[in-house]
C-alpha cells in the first residue's frame, strides 16, 4: 500500500494537535518579537505607526536633498586696516631661529594671511642652517589645541585661570618672602644660548640673591662640554665640519642624528659624493663603531657593531697607538687588524681625518680631543665652540640632591619637564609639592606644569622674540611671525616684570645688539637675515700642546657586565617635547620604519637566546614580544623589535616617549625611557628578560631586504666606480624584442608613441643616494606643504599611511648588497631558489643599509594613467602626472597598476572628523593648512604632484615680472628641505640646469627602468668607499 | 527703440532743467562772481579739505562771506601762513581753532577766481527740487507723441480691417440675393449624425502613437531634469544683499579703476575685497552723496549717505572730530563668486599677465547697482575661453622662447591658451 510521503521540518510538526503549529498557521512568530527591553509596551504606546516612520524617513531624505541643493552663504571679511606689505594670497617669509634646548637652527618661516604655515631652511646662514624633521614640524606645535591659553593657578583643588597682574603679584609676594628669609629658590631652565636672556637672569638674581640659575639639558652632552672646559677653559662643544675630511672614525657618535646638537649632515655629505675629476674620483671614508643601528651607522662605509666595553677598548687602542706609543692593549684577531688598518689610514690622511665619540664619559671625550688635536684635524674647530649645551652636571646633581632633601623652597622651571624627564621624577614631584613656590613657564600642561602652583603660559617660539649665540661669535635673531594666539607672555618678559624692570625683552635685545654685537651693521638688515657673524674673526683652530690627564687603565676597567643599553633620541620625537605633534608621531623612524612607538631594539642572537619574537600577523602587520628590562632598582615592560645590526649583548631604547600629561589621547604612546637615564648617561647596564604578551606595532615598511634585486638600489664601490666603465656598474637594462635583446631606452622597444617634450619646461627630480642620509626632513616638509593628513596608529597598521614621500630602508641579506645579488644569481633550480629566497627575506646580522626616498615617479609612460576609467589622472606637458581629485571615483586601479606603490587612498574623511583627532578637526590645527593645496576628501586617490603649486608659482612670478626663469628658482617641498643637496629639482629642457647635468651623470639610473615607464625621477647610484 | 526713447527723454530733461536754471544763473552772475565757474575751482582746490555745510579738515564754507571781510578772505586764501606769521588776530584765531593745521596757499588764484568760489559757496539752488518734479511731469507728457502715433496707426488698422470685414459680408449678402433672384438655392448644410470616437480613445488605441508620445515625454523630462540638475550649485545671477549697499555703478561712474580698490588682483590669486582703510582714502572727504538718485528703487541721496555712515561706523571714523575712534568692526560681506575648493584660480595670471578686462568674467560691473554673479563659473565656461583665447605674449620675456617654438610646431601665428597647456587638469586642480 502506497502511503503519501510527508516531509517535516521538525518533530513538532508531526504532532497535529500542537498549539504552536496551529498558531504558526496564522502568525509568523509564536511569540511577540522581543525588541529591546519593554519594547512591546513602547511600541503599543507609541502614536506613530510604521507608515509614519516611513513618512518621516521620506520627508527627512527629501529635506536633506533639497537642503543640499542650496549653496551656503559664504562671508568674506576684509581687514579694517590692512597691514602694509600683506597681500591676501601672497606668502611672506620671515627669518627667525629655533632654540628649544634640543634643536637649534636658523630658519625661514612662510606665512600666509598672517599665519605661519611652513618652515624652510635659511640657506644664507653659514651655520645651523639645516632644519631637521622636528624643526620642520614645529610649526604645527604652535597650533596645538592642548596649549595653555592663559596663566593658571593650581592653588585650589580646581585649576583656574587668572590675570597676569594677579600672577605677578602672587609670585612676587612669595619671592619677596623667600628672599627675606633667605631661602633657596632654583630657576631651572634648559640651555638658553641667549646673551640678552643671560643679562635678564643676572638682573633677576641681583634682585633676588636667593635665586640660583641651574641649567638642565634634558638630553645631555655634559662629558663633551666638560672635556672642552678641561682643555679650553669654558663649557662648550667642539664644532666639527666634515666637508674637507677624508676619514671619519666615529665611535658611537650618531652625528647624523642628534649627537651634540646635530646638524653635521650638510658638511658630511659634501664630501660623500664621488666626483670624477679626470681619472679617479674621491670621497671620504666613514667608519662607525656602535651598538645600536643608528642613522650614522647605516650611512657608514664600514660599520662595526660592538658594545660599550669594546668601544672603550678600541678608542683607547687608537689613542694609545697615536699618542702614547706604548700600546699594551690586547685585542683579539680580526678586530686588531681592522684597528691597525684604521690607524694607518689616520696616519696617512693626517689632518684630513677626524675621530669622534659619543661615549658619555669625560675620559673618552678628552681622548678624542687629544687625538684630534694631535693629528691637527681640519674638521676640528675649538676656537669657536658650539654654545648650545651648557649644563654643568656637577652643579645639576648637587642641586637635584638638595631639592630631593627639601632644602629648596621655591622653583621656577622653563623649557624643561623634570617630573617626566628625570629618572628621579617622582622624587622631584613630591619635593616640588612641598615647596613654598613653584612656577612652570610652559606651553603645555605637562607633568611638571600640572603639579606647580602656577603655570605661566608662554608663547611658541614662532610668536616670540629671541636672540641667540649658537656658536661663538655667530648670533641669531628670532622674531614673532604671528601675534600670540593666546594670552601668553614670554619667559624673559615675565622675569623682567618680576625684576621690576619696565623694559621689554625686545627692547633689551635691540639695545644689547646695537651696543655689543652689531658692530656697524643695521638692526633691520640683521633682523631680515636672521643671523649675524662677527667679522674679523680668526677662525683657524688653535692646536696646542695638551698635557693629558686621562687614565686609560681606569677608563677601560669600568665595564658593563649585563646588557649594554644605549638610550638614544629618535629622528621623529627627539627629547619628547613635541610629543603632541601628530606629524612627528606618524613620522616613520628612518631605521625601523615604525611609527607611533618606541621599543627595545635587540640583536638576532640575543632575541633567539631570550625567546623574544617578532611575528607578522595575517595582514602583514608586525607584532613584537614584550621584554622586561631592569637596572636593579627599576624595571620596565617594553615591546621588542629585532634590529639587524644591533651589536650582540646590547639593546637600544628611545627617549622622549611615554608622556601623558597635556597630550591628546592618541599621542600618549610608548614608554618613558628617562627612567633609565641615570646620571645623564646614555649608556646603561640592564638585564633583559622575556615577559608575556605581544605588542602591536605600526610599521610602514614590512619588506626589509632587497633580496638581490640590485636594480632597485644600484650601488658600487669606489674602486669599481673609478676603474671600470659605467656599463659594468650601472648598465642600461635590456629587454627582449623579437628575441633580440635591446636596450630599454632604444626607440623601437616602446609600444607608446613618444610625446615631444622638448618645448617649454620639463621637470625632473634627481635623488643622489650618496648624499641622502635618510634624515626625513623632506617627509615632514612634504606633509606640511601638501596638507597630507595624519591617519593614526591603527590605520598605519593596516598599511593605510598617507605619506606622499617615503624613504625606503633596505638591509642586505648577506654582508653586502653585492653579495645578495651574487647569491640570488647563483641559486639555480626550483628548490634551491625557493630556499635561498626565503632565507633572503631576513636581513643579515650586520647588514649594509641603503635609503631610497620614493615619491611619485611621474612616469612619462605612466601605467596609472591608462587604467583610470574616469580620466582623473593625466599627464602634463611639463612632465608632471596630474591628479584631479574631484574627478576620482576611487576605483584604486591606478594604485594597483603603479609599480612604485606611491599612490595613497583616502579611506576616510580625515578632516573635520573627530574619529581622527589629530589637527585637521579643530579650528586651531587647521590654521597650518596650505591654502594653495586642496584638502582631499574621502574616497579619492592622492599622490606626490611634484609640488605643482610651487612650479606654477615660479612660472607665474616670472610671467608677472616678464623674465625667464633661472635654474635655482625651481623648487619642491622636498628639494628645498633637503640640506644635503641629495634632492635636486629642475627643468631638463634648460641645458645648463643642475638637474639636466644630473641626467648625464654616469651614476644616473631610473627606477625599474626595464618596465618602460620612463620616470621623470632619477636616482644616482650609491658608491661605497670600501 | 526703448533706448532711443530713454535718451530722448534724458535730453529733454536736461534741456528743461537748463531752461529753468538759466535765468537764475544770470541773476547771480555779475554781482559777486560766477558760481558755475566757482564750482569747478572749488572742486579742484577746496573740496579735499572743506565741505559746504559741514566742518571737515577745515571749516565749512557756506556763509563764509558773511563771517569774514572779503579783502581779508582774498589774502587768507592766497597765503594764510603769512597772515598768521604777521600776527593777524583773526587769522591766528582760525589757525588755533583748527589744530594749528596750515591751509595750503593758493597764490595762483586771482581775486575773480576767489569771487567765483565764494559765489559758489553762497549759492543755494532753491528751484532744483521743483525742477525735478516738473521734469518728471513733463517727461510723462513728453512720452505722449510717439505713443499717440503708434495708437493712431493701430486704431486706423483696426478700422480698415473692420471695414474690410463689413464689405466682405455685404458682398456675400448681395451675391446671395442675386442668386435667389436667379432661382438658385444654395444647398443647406446638414450636420453629420455618425457618432465620432473620442480623440483620447483613438489615441489610446493607436499603440504606435502611445509609444512615440511616451518616449517623447521620457526624453524631454530627462532633458529638462538634466538641465535642472546641471544648474544646481551654479549661482549665475546670485545677487545677495550686502551689509553695506555699495554701488559699483556710482563708483565706476566716478572713473575709479577696478584695481584701485581690488589691488591684490594684480599680484595675488585673490582679487581681494578692499580693506576699509582703502575706502577711507576717499570717504574721509566724501561724507554725503550728492549724485543722481533713483527714486523708483528708493535710492535717494539720503539713502546713500546713510550707507556712507555705515562705513564710518565700521571703520570707527568720528565725523565730528575728523578722527578715528579706534573702535572698529569688520564688515561681513557676502561672497558672490564662490569657486569650489578644488579649483585653483589666480587673478594675477588673468589680470596682469593675460591683461583680460575684469568685465570679461564679472560682466558689466560698472552698471551694477547691486553686484551679481555674471558668469556661470563652470568648468565648461573656463575651458571654452581657454580654447578660444590667444596668449598675451607681447613684451613678456617669459613667453619669448616657448611661444616661438610652440607656434612653429603647431603652425599657427598665435597660440591659444589651450595649446600652451591651459587645458591640462593639473593647471587648475591641485
Amino acid at each position: 500500500m502506497q502511503k503519501k510521503k510527508t516531509y517535516w521540518k521538525n518533530s513538532e510538526q508531526l504532532n497535529y494537535e500542537s498549539s504552536i503549529i496551529k498558531k504558526l498557521e496564522q502568525n509568523e512568530f509564536v511569540e511577540k518579537l522581543p525588541i529591546g527591553p519593554n519594547s512591546s509596551e513602547l511600541i503599543e504606546n507609541s502614536s506613530s505607526s510604521r507608515r509614519d516612520f516611513l513618512k518621516f524617513v521620506g520627508f527627512s531624505t527629501a529635506a536633506a536633498a533639497a537642503a543640499a541643493c542650496e549653496g551656503p552663504v559664504v562671508k568674506s571679511i576684509p581687514y579694517v586696516l590692512q597691514p602694509e606689505q600683506l597681500v591676501p594670497g601672497v606668502s611672506s617669509y620671515y627669518a627667525t631661529s629655533i632654540a628649544d634646548g634640543f634643536d637649534f637652527a636658523n630658519i625661514l618661516v612662510k606665512t600666509r594671511e598672517g599665519r605661519p604655515i611652513k618652515i624652510e631652511n635659511n640657506n644664507e646662514s653659514k651655520f645651523f642652517s639645516a632644519a631637521n624633521a622636528r624643526v620642520h614640524a614645529s610649526v604645527l606645535s604652535m597650533y596645538d589645541s592642548k596649549r595653555v591659553k592663559a596663566p593658571i593657578s593650581n592653588l585650589d583643588s580646581k585649576p583656574k585661570s587668572l590675570e597676569w597682574d594677579d600672577l605677578y603679584l602672587n609670585i612676587k609676594n612669595k619671592l619677596d618672602l623667600l628672599s627675606k628669609e633667605n631661602k633657596k629658590v632654583i630657576l631651572l631652565t634648559n640651555t638658553i644660548p641667549s646673551p640678552t636672556t643671560k643679562d635678564i637672569i643676572k638682573g633677576f638674581i641681583a634682585k633676588y640673591p636667593n635665586v640660583e640659575h641651574v641649567i638642565y639639558d634634558t638630553v645631555s652632552s655634559h662629558s663633551a662640554s666638560e672635556a672642552y672646559r678641561a682643555y679650553y677653559g669654558k663649557l662648550g662643544l667642539v664644532d666639527y665640519d666634515f666637508s674637507n675630511t677624508k676619514l671619519i672614525v666615529s665611535i658611537s657618535a650618531d652625528f647624523l642624528g642628534d649627537w651634540q646638537g646635530g646638524g653635521f649632515d650638510s658638511g658630511y655629505t659634501k664630501n660623500r659624493v664621488p666626483v670624477k675629476d679626470g681619472v679617479s674620483g674621491s670621497m671620504s671614508k666613514h667608519i662607525q663603531f656602535e651598538s645600536n643601528m643608528t642613522l650614522t651607522g647605516s650611512n657608514a662605509d664600514e660599520r662595526i657593531p660592538c658594545n660599550l666595553n669594546d668601544q672603550k677598548l678600541f678608542l683607547t687602542y687608537i689613542y694609545n697607538s697615536l699618542l702614547k706609543k706604548n700600546n699594551q692593549i690586547n685585542i683579539a684577531g680580526s678586530k686588531k687588524e681592522k684597528l691597525d688598518q684604521i690607524l694607518s689610514q689616520i696616519k696617512s690622511h693626517g689632518s684630513r681625518s677626524v675621530v669622534i665619540t659619543g661615549i658619555e664619559d669625560l675620559d673618552a671625550q678628552k681622548m678624542v680631543l687629544e687625538i684630534n688635536n694631535f693629528i691637527q684635524s681640519n674638521a676640528f674647530d675649538t676656537s669657536r665652540p658650539r654654545l648650545i649645551k651648557e649644563s654643568d652636571i656637577k652643579i645639576l646633581n648637587t642641586t637635584l640632591e638638595s631639592i630631593y632633601r627639601g632644602e629648596v623652597k621655591g622653583i621656577l622651571t622653563f623649557g624643561v619637564n623634570p617630573v617626566y624627564s628625570l629618572p628621579g621624577g617622582q622624587k622631584f614631584k613630591s619635593a616640588v609639592k612641598k615647596m613654598d613656590l613653584s612656577v612652570a613657564f610652559s606651553m603645555l600642561k605637562d607633568e611638571t606644569a600640572s603639579i606647580c602652583q602656577f603655570i605661566a603660559a608662554t608663547p611658541h617660539f614662532l610668536e616670540s622674540w629671541g636672540d641667540y649665540e649658537f656658536k661663538k661669535d655667530f648670533y641669531s635673531l628670532a622674531q614673532p611671525t604671528i601675534r600670540p594666539l593666546f594670552n601668553t607672555n614670554q619667559f624673559q618678559d615675565i622675569i623682567l616684570k618680576l625684576t621690576e624692570n619696565n623694559k621689554t625683552y625686545y627692547n633689551l635685545i635691540k639695545e644689547k645688539w646695537k651696543k655689543d654685537i652689531l658692530e656697524k651693521n643695521k638692526w633691520n638688515k640683521v633682523l631680515h637675515d636672521g643671523f649675524y657673524e662677527k667679522s674679523l674673526y680668526n677662525s683657524k683652530p688653535n692646536f696646542k700642546n695638551i698635557i693629558s690627564s686621562v687614565n686609560t687603565d681606569k677608563f677601560i676597567s669600568s665595564k658593563i657586565n649585563n646588557f649594554h643599553l644605549t638610550l638614544y633620541t629618535k629622528t621623529g620625537l627627539g627629547d619628547g617635547q613635541q610629543a603632541n605633534n601628530p606629524w612627528l608621531q606618524e613620522f616613520p623612524d628612518p631605521i625601523t620604519r615604525t611609527t607611533w612607538d618606541n621599543y627595545l631594539t635587540v640583536s638576532f642572537s640575543d632575541a633567539k637566546e631570550l625567546g623574544l619574537k617578532n611575528v607578522n600577523v595575517s595582514n602583514g602587520a608586525l607584532n613584537g614580544s614584550y621584554a622586561n628590562i631592569s637596572n636593579g632598582s627599576k624595571s620596565l615592560k617594553v615591546p621588542v623589535i629585532i634590529q639587524p645590526g644591533q651589536a650582540k649583548g646590547t639593546v637600544g631604547l628611545a627617549l622622549g616617549y611615554g608622556r601623558v600629561d597635556g597630550l591628546k589621547k592618541e599621542m600618549q604612546v610608548g614608554i618613558n625611557a628617562y627612567e633609565f637615564y641615570e646620571n645623564f648617561n646614555s649608556h646603561q647596564s640592564v638585564t633583559v628578560s622575556l615577559t608575556e604578551g605581544f605588542h602591536e606595532f605600526a610599521c610602514v615598511q614590512l619588506q626589509n631586504t632587497l633580496m638581490g634585486r640590485g636594480d632597485i638600489i644600484r650601488e658600487t664601490t669606489l674602486e669599481i666606480f673609478n676603474t671600470k666603465d659605467k656599463k659594468h656598474w650601472n648598465p642600461i637594462p635590456v629587454v627582449s624584442k623579437n628575441h633580440i635583446e635591446e636596450y630599454v631606452t632604444s626607440k623601437g622597444v616602446d609600444m607608446y608613441e613618444e610625446f615631444d617634450r622638448s618645448i617649454g619646461h620639463h621637470f625632473n627630480l634627481s635623488i643622489d643616494l650618496n648624499s641622502c642620509t635618510g634624515c626625513g626632513a623632506c617627509v615632514i616638509a612634504c606633509h606640511a606643504e601638501n596638507n597630507v593628513p595624519v591617519v593614526g596608529k591603527t590605520e598605519i597598521r593596516k598599511s593605510r599611511d598617507m605619506h606622499w614621500l617615503r624613504i625606503d630602508r633596505y638591509y642586505s641579506s648577506e654582508d653586502s648588497f653585492e653579495n645578495d645579488n651574487l647569491v640570488k644569481e647563483n641559486a639555480t633550480g626550483l628548490t634551491k631558489t625557493m630556499s635561498t629566497l626565503t632565507r633572503m627575506e631576513n636581513a643579515s646580522e650586520n647588514p649594509q643599509v641603503a635609503f631610497q626616498p620614493i615619491m611619485c615617479q611621474h612616469c612619462n609612460h605612466a601605467p596609472c594613467e591608462t587604467v583610470c576609467p574616469v580620466g582623473a589622472t593625466a599627464h602634463g606637458r611639463q612632465g608632471q602626472n596630474h591628479m584631479a581629485y574631484n574627478r576620482c571615483v576611487g576605483t584604486r586601479y591606478c594604485a594597483n597598476n603603479c609599480p612604485y606603490k606611491v599612490r595613497r587612498f583616502n579611506w576616510f574623511l580625515y578632516n573635520n572628523n573627530d574619529e581622527f583627532d589629530f589637527y585637521m578637526n579643530d579650528d586651531l590645527g587647521k590654521m597650518v593648512i596650505n591654502p594653495d593645496v586642496v584638502v582631499r576628501s574621502r574616497g579619492v586617490m592622492e599622490k606626490c604632484s611634484f609640488c605643482i603649486q610651487m612650479t606654477q608659482k615660479t612660472i607665474l612670478d616670472a610671467k608677472l615680472e616678464g623674465r625667464e626663469i633661472n635654474d635655482g628658482e625651481w623648487k619642491t617641498a622636498c628639494s628645498s628641505a633637503c640640506n644635503t643637496g641629495a634632492i635636486v629639482f629642475g627643468d631638463v629642457n634648460d641645458k645648463n640646469s643642475e638637474v639636466s647635468k644630473m641626467t648625464k651623470n654616469d651614476r644616473m639610473y631610473r627606477l625599474l627602468e626595464s618596465v618602460g615607464t620612463k620616470p621623470n625621477v632619477m636616482y644616482q647610484t650609491k658608491v661605497r668607499n670600501i | 527703440m526703448t533706448d532711443l526713447k530713454k535718451s530722448d527723454f534724458f535730453s529733454f530733461k536736461v534741456l528743461l532743467v537748463f531752461l529753468l536754471i538759466l535765468p537764475l544763473s544770470f541773476s547771480s552772475y555779475g554781482q559777486e562772481g560766477d558760481h558755475v565757474e566757482g564750482k569747478k575751482l572749488y572742486n579742484t582746490y577746496c573740496a579735499s579739505c572743506h565741505k559746504l555745510n559741514k566742518r571737515a579738515v577745515g571749516p565749512k564754507l557756506r556763509g563764509v562771506t558773511e563771517k569774514y571781510d572779503r579783502e581779508w578772505l582774498y589774502s587768507w586764501i592766497k597765503n594764510s601762513s603769512a597772515m598768521i606769521k604777521a600776527g593777524d588776530a583773526q587769522a591766528v584765531a582760525v589757525w588755533e581753532e583748527y589744530n594749528k593745521s596750515v591751509m595750503t596757499a593758493f597764490p595762483q588764484l586771482s581775486n575773480l577766481d576767489i569771487d567765483n568760489i565764494l559765489a559758489y559757496t553762497d549759492y543755494i539752488p532753491p528751484v532744483v527740487a521743483q525742477a525735478t518734479v516738473n521734469t518728471v511731469q513733463s517727461a510723462a507728457v513728453s512720452q505722449g507723441p510717439s505713443d499717440f502715433i503708434m495708437n493712431l496707426i493701430l486704431v486706423l488698422l483696426v478700422l480698415i480691417f473692420a471695414i474690410l470685414t463689413f464689405m466682405l459680408v455685404a458682398v456675400n449678402r448681395t451675391l446671395l440675393v442675386i442668386a435667389k433672384s436667379n432661382g438658385f438655392t444654395p444647398p443647406e448644410k446638414k450636420p453629420k449624425k455618425i457618432p465620432r470616437k473620442p480623440i483620447w480613445k483613438a489615441f489610446a488605441e493607436n499603440q504606435f502613437l502611445v509609444l512615440i508620445t511616451v518616449a517623447f515625454l521620457l526624453l524631454s523630462s530627462a532633458y529638462y531634469s538634466y538641465a535642472y540638475l546641471m544648474q544646481i550649485g551654479i549661482d549665475q545671477g546670485y545677487m545677495p544683499i550686502q551689509p553695506i549697499h555699495y554701488s559699483h555703478k556710482i563708483h565706476s561712474a566716478n572713473k575709479i579703476e577696478c584695481k584701485y580698490c581690488h589691488s591684490s588682483a594684480r599680484v595675488s590669486k585673490h582679487s581681494g575685497i578692499p580693506s576699509l582703510n582703502v575706502c577711507m582714502n576717499c570717504h574721509m572727504y566724501i561724507a554725503e552723496y550728492n549724485g543722481e538718485e533713483d527714486l523708483e528703487n528708493g535710492y535717494t541721496k539720503d539713502f546713500y549717505t546713510k550707507e556712507i555712515k555705515k562705513l564710518y561706523k565700521a571703520v570707527g571714523w568720528d565725523e565730528e572730530n575728523q578722527k578715528y575712534t579706534g573702535k572698529s568692526e569688520p564688515v561681513k560681506w557676502v561672497r558672490i563668486h564662490n569657486l569650489p575648493d578644488h579649483a585653483y584660480f589666480n587673478h594675477a595670471q588673468h589680470v596682469e599677465v593675460a591683461k583680460i578686462d575684469c568685465q570679461k568674467c564679472h560682466g558689466p560691473v560698472e552698471e551694477m547697482e547691486i553686484v551679481y554673479q555674471h558668469s556661470p563659473l563652470t568648468m565648461g565656461w573656463c575651458i571654452d575661453c581657454h580654447r578660444e583665447s590667444n596668449l598675451n605674449v607681447e613684451s613678456n620675456e617669459y613667453y619669448a622662447k616657448i611661444h616661438e617654438e610652440l607656434s612653429k610646431k603647431y603652425g599657427v601665428e598665435k597660440l591659444t591658451v589651450a595649446q600652451m597647456g591651459g587645458l591640462e587638469c593639473g593647471k587648475c586642480h591641485y
